[in-house]
C-alpha cells in the first residue's frame, strides 16, 4: 500500500476504541429507549458495563435502573458485591428471584436439583412484563459462544422474548434500530465486540473493584467430568469422589451449580491478565457445565429468551 | 479520576497499533472459511477445546487432516445446511494489534449481508481461486466493496498450491484485476500469492514462493490503516443525548448542559467555532469532558460530553459542527441504496428514515435505476426487491445534516426503516 510507511498520530489504543464503542452504544439505549434497565449481576461484564455507564452519563444520573435475574444458587459473595456497588454508586437496584417465580408456579423444575440457570429466562420476562421494560442491556460478547458471533448489538426480541436467527434485523454501521411495538423488546449488548482478555486488560486499566472470588483463593475442589467442581451446600461430593483443597479463581461466575473455578495461582488483576493471555482454553469450555450438553445449547437457550 | 488523567491519545502505547475491521468476501469454494481458521490458528487464537472438538468433528467426517473451515461454523441451521446463513463476527489480536473480522457469506442471494459486513469495515479481503481466475462473484465483491467505502482491497489468490506455486498464473490474475478495478476506480490494491490451506503467505512466508518478496496477509493487516486516519476530515459531532442533572443536590451542576456523543470524525479543541445544525446558531466549545475530566482536545471515535459557550436550545439529532466547514441542511437527497427486506419497496409508503440520531419521514420519490452488480450495468426499474443496488432520490419532512459518503461515512450513511414492522429494510449511502 501506499502510506504503509507511518501509522497516524490519532489511532485509538484498541481499549480506549472499545470502551468509546460501548459508551456510544448505551448513549443510543438512552436516546432511542422509553424505558431501558441494564442487568448488573456483579459479574465482571456487568462490572465493566457500569463503569462505561458512568462515563456515558455522569454528572447525571444512569438513564436506567440495574436489573439482577437471581436464580436463588448464586455465590454470596458475588449478591454482597452487586448491593455494595449499586449502593455506592447510587443507582436503583431492582432483584426479581426465580425462586419467586417457582413460588408462583410458573418455572417448574423437573427435579429439585436441576440446574436453574435456563430458568432466569422465565423471571427475565417476567420482570419485563412488570415494568414495562422495552430494552435490557447484556454484558453479552460474540467471542464467548458461536451462537453470539451472529447476534446483533441490538438484538430484536418478540413478545414471548424468543430470538429467531434467521430472522433479525440488519444492522449497519452504528445505526443502530431500537424500535420495537408494544410488548416486544431489545437486548441491547454494548460490549458485544469485547473479549474475555479485553474485559480484564480494561478492569485492570480502569482499577475496578471486583468480588474477591475472581481472584485465586483455596477451595474444596472436587475433580468431576474434566471440570473443577466447588464442593458446596448446594453442590455436596458424591460418594467416593476426593476432596481436595485447590487454589483456584473463577473465570466467569453465575449459578454455583454450574460455575466451575480453574486451578490458579493469580492473585492480582496483572496475574489475571497474564494468564488470560496464555490461557489455551475457552472460558466457557473451561467453566460452564451448562454449554457442554450441545453444540447447540446457548442457541437453543437464546431462542427460548435466555440473555 | 482525576483532573491529570487523558484523553485516549496519551494512553496510547507504543506497542499498541489500534484496531482494525476487516472484512471477507468469497464463498466456501474459494476457501474463506479455511483462511479465517488458518488467521485464527496461526495467531494462536485458537485454544486448546476448540481445537479438539474441530478435530472430532473432522475424524468423524472422515477428513485426514483438521478441517480449518470449521472454525466458522455458525449456527446449527448452517451446520445442518453446509452454508453460512449471516454475517458472523470473529476476533483476534496479534499482541499490537486487534482484530475484528466481518465474515459475510459469498453468494448473490446474500449481498445484504455483505454490505452489512462491509459497512463496519476499514479492509476487504476479496478472494481468487488461483485455478479459476476472476469470476463474475470477484467483480460483484470488489464493486460492493467500492460502493460500501472501504478503501483498502486485499486480493488474495488462493490454492496457488493447486497451481505449482506459478508466478505466471498469479501475475496473470493480477494483471486482470487490475484492468477492471482501474474502471470501478479502486485505488489501494494488493495483490498476495497464497494458499491458506497450506498456511503459506497468511502468517508466514512460504519456501515454495520465494518469487514473491512482498508482504504477508498480517503484514498487510499489522499496517493498514485505521478507520479516519487518512483524511483531514471536518469535526462532526451528532448530538445523542442532553445531560441535565438540574435536579442534583450538587448546586454547581444546576447550570450543567453537556452534549453528549461521540466525535464521528475531525477533532475539536476548546475554544474553536462551531455551528450547531440545522439551526445554524453559532457558539464555542467551553469545555470538554469525560467523568470529571477536562480535556483541550478530542478526535474522531471518541464519546465525550461538549460544554458550550452559550445557551442554544440543542437536542438528540442536531448535530455540532466546525463553522468554517459546515454540513449540508437539506429536505432532499440522492442516494445508492441496498434493499434489505424480503418486502419490496413500495412507492406509495412513507418510511422512517435515519441518518446519524436523526430520524425523519420520507417518501422514495423516483428510482433513477438498479446495477446490475455482476455486469455493473444501469437497468431501469420500477420497483425493488430484496438484494437490489439501486439509485433513488428521496423527500424528507425534516431537513438532515449531510455529507457525500464518500467523503464521509458516519454522516453519508442512512437507514430506511419499515415503521409498521419497524424492521430495517434498506440501507442508503448519499451521493
Amino acid at each position: 500500500m501506499s502510506n504503509l510507511a507511518q501509522l497516524p498520530k490519532h489511532t485509538l489504543s484498541h481499549l480506549d476504541w472499545l470502551e468509546s464503542e460501548s459508551i456510544y452504544i448505551l448513549r443510543e439505549v438512552a436516546g432511542q429507549c422509553a424505558n431501558p434497565a441494564l442487568l448488573f449481576s456483579g459479574g465482571k461484564d456487568s462490572i465493566v458495563l457500569l463503569r462505561l455507564a458512568e462515563k456515558a452519563f455522569r454528572p447525571g444520573r444512569f438513564p436506567f435502573p440495574l436489573l439482577n435475574i437471581d436464580t436463588g444458587h448464586n455465590y454470596p459473595e458475588l449478591l454482597a458485591f452487586r448491593d455494595y456497588r449499586a449502593a455506592q454508586l447510587g443507582e436503583r437496584l431492582i432483584v426479581r428471584s426465580v425462586e419467586d417465580s417457582m413460588r408462583r408456579g410458573t418455572v417448574v423444575l423437573k427435579s429439585p436439583d436441576e440446574l436453574r440457570n435456563k430458568h432466569q429466562s422465565v423471571t427475565l420476562l417476567e420482570a419485563i412484563e412488570e415494568f414495562g421494560f422495552d430494552c435490557c442491556i447484556g454484558g453479552a460478547r460474540r467471542d464467548e459462544e458461536k451462537a453470539r458471533a451472529k447476534e446483533r448489538i441490538f438484538s430484536f426480541r418478540d413478545e414471548f422474548g424468543q430470538w429467531d436467527p434467521k430472522n433479525q434485523r440488519p444492522e449497519l454501521w452504528d445505526l443502530f434500530n431500537a424500535r420495537v411495538h408494544k410488548g416486544e423488546n431489545i437486548r441491547a449488548f454494548p460490549i458485544s465486540n469485547w473479549t474475555e482478555l479485553d474485559v480484564w486488560q480494561y478492569i485492570g486499566r480502569e482499577q475496578l473493584e471486583i468480588p474477591a472470588i475472581y481472584f485465586s483463593h483455596q477451595r474444596p475442589i472436587v475433580r468431576r467430568s474434566g471440570l473443577l467442581q466447588p464442593v458446596t451446600e448446594l453442590t455436596p461430593a458424591h460418594p467416593g469422589e476426593a476432596i481436595e483443597q485447590m487454589m483456584v479463581r473463577f473465570r466467569t461466575l453465575g449459578d454455583v451449580t454450574c460455575t466451575a473455578p480453574v486451578e490458579s495461582d493469580a492473585d492480582t488483576l496483572e496475574k489475571i491478565i497474564l494468564e488470560t493471555a496464555s490461557t489455551t482454553i475457552t472460558e466457557r469450555g473451561a467453566t460452564r457445565l451448562d454449554d457442554q450438553t450441545s453444540e447447540a445449547s446457548m442457541e437453543q437457550r437464546k431462542k427460548e429468551g435466555y440473555f | 479520576m482525576s483532573a491529570t488523567d487523558h484523553l485516549p491519545e496519551t494512553h496510547m502505547a507504543e506497542t499498541d497499533a489500534g484496531l482494525l475491521r476487516f472484512l471477507t468476501c468469497g464463498s466456501v469454494d474459494d476457501g474463506k472459511s479455511t483462511l479465517i481458521g488458518r488467521l485464527l490458528f496461526d495467531t494462536k487464537t485458537i485454544l486448546a477445546d476448540t481445537l479438539s472438538a474441530i478435530e472430532r468433528t473432522s475424524h468423524r467426517r472422515g477428513l485426514d487432516a483438521v478441517d480449518l473451515s470449521l472454525l466458522t461454523d455458525g449456527l446449527q441451521a448452517e451446520r445442518e445446511q453446509g452454508i453460512t446463513i449471516d454475517v458472523a463476527y470473529r476476533y483476534f489480536s496479534t499482541g499490537t494489534r486487534k482484530y475484528i473480522i466481518a465474515d459475510a457469506p459469498g453468494h448473490e442471494q446474500y449481498t445484504r449481508n455483505m454490505v452489512t459486513a462491509a459497512s463496519t469495515a476499514n479492509l476487504a479481503i476479496i478472494l481468487i481461486d488461483a485455478r479459476k481466475g476472476i469470476l463474475t462473484q470477484t467483480r460483484r465483491h470488489s464493486y460492493l466493496a467500492h460502493l460500501m467505502g472501504i478503501p483498502h482491497i486485499v486480493v488474495a489468490i488462493n490454492k496457488m498450491d493447486l497451481v505449482d506455486y506459478d508466478q505466471a498464473a498469479f501475475e496473470r490474475i493480477r494483471t486482470d484485476y487490475l484492468s477492471f478495478a482501474a474502471h470501478l476506480g479502486i485505488k489501494d490494491i494488493h495483490f498476495i500469492p497464497m494458499s491458506a490451506l497450506k498456511g503459506d503467505m497468511v502468517v508466514d512466508r512460504s519456501e515454495q514462493m520465494n518469487w514473491y518478496s512482498g508482504p504477508t496477509l498480517l503484514d498487510v493487516l499489522e499496517k493498514a490503516p485505521t478507520a479516519h486516519s487518512e483524511m483531514d476530515e471536518p469535526f462532526r459531532f451528532p448530538v445523542q443525548f442532553v445531560c441535565r442533572p438540574h435536579k442534583s443536590d450538587d448546586a454547581k451542576l444546576h447550570d450543567f448542559r453537556g452534549f453528549m456523543g461521540r466525535v464521528e470524525s475531525g477533532r475539536i479543541s476548546i475554544g474553536d467555532a462551531v455551528t450547531v445544525l440545522p439551526s445554524g446558531k453559532q457558539t464555542r466549545v467551553k469545555d470538554i469532558r469525560v467523568l470529571d475530566s477536562s480535556f483541550p482536545h478530542a478526535y474522531a471515535e471518541q464519546s465525550i460530553t461538549l460544554l458550550l459557550e452559550d445557551e442554544i436550545d440543542i437536542s438528540r439529532g442536531d448535530m455540532i459542527v466546525q463553522s468554517e466547514k459546515s454540513a449540508l441542511v437539506t429536505r432532499q437527497l440522492d442516494a445508492m441504496v441496498c434493499w434489505l427486506a424480503e418486502t419490496p419497496l413500495d412507492l406509495q409508503r412513507k418510511y422512517l428514515i435515519r441518518q446519524t440520531t436523526r430520524e425523519s419521514k420520507a417518501v422514495i420519490a423516483t428510482i433513477g435505476f438498479r446495477v446490475d452488480i455482476n455486469t455493473l450495468d444501469h437497468i431501469a426499474v420500477e420497483r425493488l426487491e430484496m438484494n437490489d443496488i439501486a439509485h433513488i432520490s428521496l423527500r424528507l419532512a425534516q431537513p438532515l445534516n449531510i455529507d457525500a459518503y464518500a467523503k464521509n461515512r458516519a454522516t453519508g450513511a442512512f437507514i430506511i426503516i419499515d415503521e409498521s414492522t419497524n424492521n430495517t429494510v434498506a440501507a442508503g449511502m448519499i451521493l
